[in-house]
C-alpha cells in the first residue's frame, strides 16, 4: 500500500498512471531534498488548515455541535470554520447514517469538492452501516467514496473525534505532491449507475 | 359496558361495525372499509364525541390471515379528553382505501407513508407518491414477506 | 425560478430538501421532500427482541433519548400489564426532564446559530454540555442512553447526584439568563422571528400539531397534563401556551419550559423514596445477579429472556408521552412471542414539517430558516 494512499484498488491503478508518467521527474527530482522539503511544507499547511464540509444526517450531527462548541473545541486544531459549498471545502467529514436515498448526494458533494480533499467518516453508521443492517441503509460509505479516516462509536466521543482528527493530521503531512489529483469517487467510475449522478 | 363512542357509532353506523372491543383502556372499532370518510366525518363533528385530532394512521401486516392488511386510525378528542382507535380492515387483492384527507388535512403524509410501506392505496389522495424511500424503490419493505436485509442500492454495490 | 434547497444544506438539519418557486424573494410554492434518514426502525424492531428495540427507539429524537425509551417502556408495560415502583416512575420523571432540557439547549442554540447569533449558541451548548455530564453519570454515554428497560431501569442514580444537579442548574440558570438578555428583546431577532410562520390554532389541530408548536398557537394540550403518566400528576409545574402562534412565541414557550423542567427536576429529587427500582417479576425483568447466581428460577427467567426475549401477551396498546417535540405515541401489536408483530412510532416532527408549505407560502426565503428551526424537525423522527 503505497504511503498516503487510501487503498482502493481503482485509485491505485490510476495512482500508478500518473506515477508512471510523471516517472521521469521522479527518478531524478524525486527523493531530493528540495521536493521532500517542499512536500513537508505543503503538508504542514495543508493539515493546520482544513476547511470542514460536515455532511451531518443524524445523531452524530450533536456530538459534532459539541466539537464545534466551547468545550471540545475544533479551533485549536485549525479545523474551526465550516465552509458549505463543497468548492470551498477540503475535508468532508461524513456524519451519521447513509441511506440509499442520500448516497448519489454524498457521491455528488465528493465529485463537486476540488483536490486534495480527504474524507472523514464520523461514527459507526458511516463506517460500516451501524447496526442497521437492513434494505434502506448504506452499509459503509467507502463502497461509495474513498476515506482516510474512520471513526467508530455510536456517537462517538468528541475525544475519539479529535484523536482521529490528529491521525488525518499526521497522514495529511507526510503526503506527496505526485498523489493528487485522484479523480472521481470509485462508484461513478462504473458506468451502469441506476441514476446519473 | 360500552363508552360512549362506540356507543354511538354501533348506533348510528351499525352496519358497518365488524367489532368493537376494549383492551388495557383502549377503546378500538374495527369498521367496513366503505364507510371510513363517513365515520371520521361524525367522530369529528358530532357534538358528543368532538375528534378533533387525527393523530396516526398507520397499517399494519397481518401475513397469512385474510384480509391482510389492517389500515389503523388513532383519533383524540381535546374537549372530551378521550382517544378511541379505528381499524379499516383490507384485503390484498383489492388494496385500497378512501382517503380521509378531506376530513383532517394532516392526514397527507401519514397515507403516504403507509402507501410507501405497506402498498395501501389511498383514493382520492391527490400526491400518492413515495415519501420516505426513494423514487424508484421497487417493492414495500414492511410487509412480512420482504426481507429485512435485502439489499436495493441506488448508486454503489449490493453488500 | 425554482431554487433547490438540497438535503445537504446547514439550515435543513440535513436531512430535508425543499423545492422552493420563488418570484423575486417572495415564495410562491414550497415543496417539502423528507425521507433522508430513513433507517428502517420499524422493520429492525420486528426483527429484535422487545428489550433489543431500545437503542434503535434511542436513536428516534437522538436530542432526547431517555424520552423515547420510557415511551417505549410504559407502552410495553401497559400491553403486559405491570407497574413499576415508585422510585423507578420519580427516576423516570427525572431523566426524561433532563432530556427535555437538552432538546431544548440545542434547538434554541440551532436556530440562534442559523440567524447569526453565534455567542447563543455557545452558551446553549455549554449548558447542554452540563445536563449531559449529568446523564453521562448515570447511564455512561451522553446521547444514546439506553437507560429504561422494560419494568425498571438500567441502574440506580449513583451517589452525589442531588448535588451535582444543584450544581448544575445553578450554573444553567445563569446561562439562561444570558440567552434570554441576548435574543428575547434584541431587535434582530424579533424583526425575524415575529409574525413569520404563523399558525392558527384550529388549521394547527387539523394538521395534528402538537407539543410546543400547538401550545405557541394557543391551544392548552399537553399529554403531561390531559393523560398524566409516571409521576406528573404529583408534580406541579405550569404549561406555556402562546398567543400568535409566530415562531416568536415557540421560540418564549421553550424558553418558559426550560424553567419549568428544571423546576420539576428539583420538586422529584426532593420527593425520590426509596425502594427497589425494577419490578419484581423474573419473566419480564432480571433479578440481581446475587439471585441470579443462587436462585435456580432466576436463573431460568434470566436465561430465557436473554435469549428468547421477554414472552408479552398478544394484544396491541398505544400510549403516548410527551416528546420535547410534542405528542410521541408508541402503538405495539404483539401475537405472543418474544418479537413485537408491529412496533410504530407516531412522530410528533412528522405533521409539524408537512404543515410547513401552509406556514412560509407567501414569506420570503430568508423566513424559511426561522420557521424551519422552529418546527425542529429532527430526521431519526420524521424518517425512523
Amino acid at each position: 500500500m503505497e504511503e498516503g494512499g487510501t487503498g482502493m484498488g481503482i485509485i491505485n491503478s490510476q495512482q500508478s498512471a500518473v506515477g508512471s508518467l510523471q516517472s521521469g521527474e521522479e527518478q531524478v527530482l524525486g527523493s531530493s531534498v528540495l521536493l521532500t522539503k517542499l512536500d513537508e511544507i505543503i503538508g504542514w499547511g495543508r493539515k493546520y488548515s482544513f476547511f470542514l464540509y460536515p455532511f451531518v444526517t443524524a445523531c452524530c450531527g450533536m456530538e459534532f455541535m459539541s466539537l464545534a462548541g466551547p468545550r471540545y473545541d475544533l479551533d485549536r486544531f485549525g479545523s474551526a470554520l465550516p465552509r458549505f459549498s463543497p468548492r470551498q471545502a477540503d475535508l468532508l467529514f461524513v456524519v451519521g447514517t447513509i441511506s440509499h436515498k442520500q448516497a448519489p448526494i454524498l457521491v455528488k458533494i465528493y465529485n463537486q469538492m476540488t483536490e486534495p480533499k480527504w474524507v472523514f467518516s464520523f461514527g459507526v453508521c458511516a463506517t460500516s452501516g451501524g447496526f442497521y443492517d437492513n434494505y434502506a441503509t448504506v452499509q459503509g460509505i467507502d463502497t461509495l467514496i474513498p476515506v482516510d479516516v474512520y471513526v467508530p462509536g455510536c456517537p462517538p466521543r468528541p475525544e475519539m473525534v479529535i484523536d482521529g482528527l490528529l491521525k488525518l493530521q499526521q497522514k495529511v503531512a507526510k503526503e506527496k505532491w505526485s498523489d493528487w489529483p485522484r479523480g472521481e469517487a470509485p462508484v461513478t467510475q462504473n458506468q451502469n449507475l441506476k441514476i446519473k449522478i | 359496558m360500552d363508552s360512549v363512542t362506540l356507543k354511538k357509532l354501533k348506533e348510528k353506523f351499525s352496519d358497518s361495525i365488524v367489532d368493537t372491543h376494549s383492551f388495557r383502556g383502549d377503546e378500538t372499532a374495527t369498521v367496513k372499509k366503505e364507510k371510513i370518510v363517513d365515520i371520521c366525518k361524525f367522530l369529528r363533528d358530532d357534538n358528543e364525541l368532538l375528534y378533533n385530532f387525527m393523530m396516526d394512521i398507520t397499517a399494519v401486516d397481518y401475513y397469512g390471515r385474510e384480509p391482510r392488511f389492517e389500515v389503523v386510525y388513532h383519533l383524540y378528542s381535546l374537549k372530551y379528553n378521550r382517544r378511541v382507535r379505528i381499524k379499516v380492515p383490507v384485503p390484498e387483492s383489492d388494496c385500497t382505501v378512501d382517503s380521509i384527507i378531506s376530513v383532517w388535512i394532516g392526514a397527507d403524509w401519514f397515507e403516504r407513508e403507509a402507501y410507501d410501506l405497506y402498498g395501501i392505496i389511498f383514493k382520492g389522495h391527490p400526491n400518492l407518491k413515495r415519501i420516505l424511500l426513494y423514487e424508484g424503490f421497487e417493492g414495500h419493505p414492511l410487509r412480512k414477506d420482504y426481507p429485512v436485509k435485502g439489499r436495493q442500492p441506488l448508486i454503489g454495490p449490493k453488500n | 425560478m425554482v431554487i433547490n434547497m438540497g438535503p445537504s444544506h446547514p439550515v435543513t438539519h440535513g436531512t430535508v430538501k425543499f423545492l422552493v418557486t420563488l418570484d423575486g424573494e417572495t415564495i410562491v410554492d414550497f415543496y417539502v421532500e423528507i425521507g433522508y434518514l430513513h433507517r428502517g426502525f420499524e422493520k429492525m424492531c420486528e426483527n429484535s427482541t422487545w428489550e433489543q428495540v431500545f437503542p434503535y427507539t434511542d436513536r428516534l429524537n437522538y436530542l432526547s433519548p431517555i424520552i423515547n425509551n420510557v415511551g417505549y417502556a410504559l407502552a410495553v408495560e401497559k400491553l403486559i400489564g405491570i407497574d413499576t415502583p415508585e422510585r423507578c416512575k420519580y427516576i423516570r420523571v427525572i431523566t426524561s426532564e433532563l432530556s427535555r432540557m437538552a432538546d431544548h439547549y440545542t434547538n434554541i442554540a440551532a436556530s440562534a446559530l442559523e440567524l447569526g447569533a453565534l455567542t447563543a449558541f455557545l452558551y446553549f451548548v455549554e449548558a447542554r454540555e452540563l445536563v449531559w455530564d449529568l446523564l453521562e453519570s448515570f447511564c455512561g454515554a451522553r446521547l444514546t442512553s439506553n437507560y429504561i428497560r422494560i419494568g425498571g431501569l438500567k441502574n440506580d442514580l449513583p451517589d452525589g447526584f442531588k448535588e451535582d444537579t444543584k450544581e448544575v442548574f445553578k450554573r444553567c440558570r445563569e446561562l439562561w439568563v444570558d440567552v434570554d438578555k441576548l435574543l428575547t428583546k434584541n431587535r434582530i431577532f424579533l424583526d425575524r422571528m415575529r409574525d413569520i410562520g404563523i399558525m392558527p390554532p384550529d388549521e394547527a389541530i387539523a394538521w395534528g400539531f402538537t407539543g410546543p408548536c400547538l401550545r405557541a398557537s394557543g391551544v392548552a394540550y399537553d399529554v403531561r397534563k390531559a393523560n398524566p403518566y409516571l409521576v406528573y400528576d404529583q408534580m406541579n409545574f405550569e404549561i406555556p401556551i402562546g398567543e400568535k402562534g409566530d415562531n416568536f412565541d415557540r421560540y418564549l414557550v421553550r424558553m418558559e419550559e426550560l424553567n419549568q423542567s428544571m423546576r420539576i427536576v428539583e420538586q422529584a429529587l426532593e420527593e425520590l423514596p426509596s425502594g427497589p427500582i425494577n419490578v419484581d417479576i423474573p419473566e419480564y425483568r432480571w433479578q440481581s445477579k446475587d439471585d441470579i447466581y443462587t436462585k435456580i428460577e432466576s436463573l431460568i427467567f434470566h436465561f430465557k429472556t436473554v435469549t428468547g426475549g421477554i414472552r408479552v401477551p398478544p394484544g396491541e396498546v398505544y400510549f403516548p408521552v410527551e416528546g420535547a417535540n410534542g405528542e410521541l405515541g408508541f402503538y405495539l401489536v404483539s401475537d405472543g412471542n418474544g418479537k413485537p408483530y408491529k412496533c410504530r412510532v407516531r412522530p410528533p416532527c412528522f405533521p409539524l414539517t408537512a404543515a410547513m408549505p401552509r406556514m412560509v407560502k407567501g414569506a420570503l426565503i430568508a423566513d424559511i430558516v426561522p420557521t424551519f428551526d422552529m418546527v425542529h424537525m429532527i430526521g431519526g423522527e420524521c424518517d425512523r
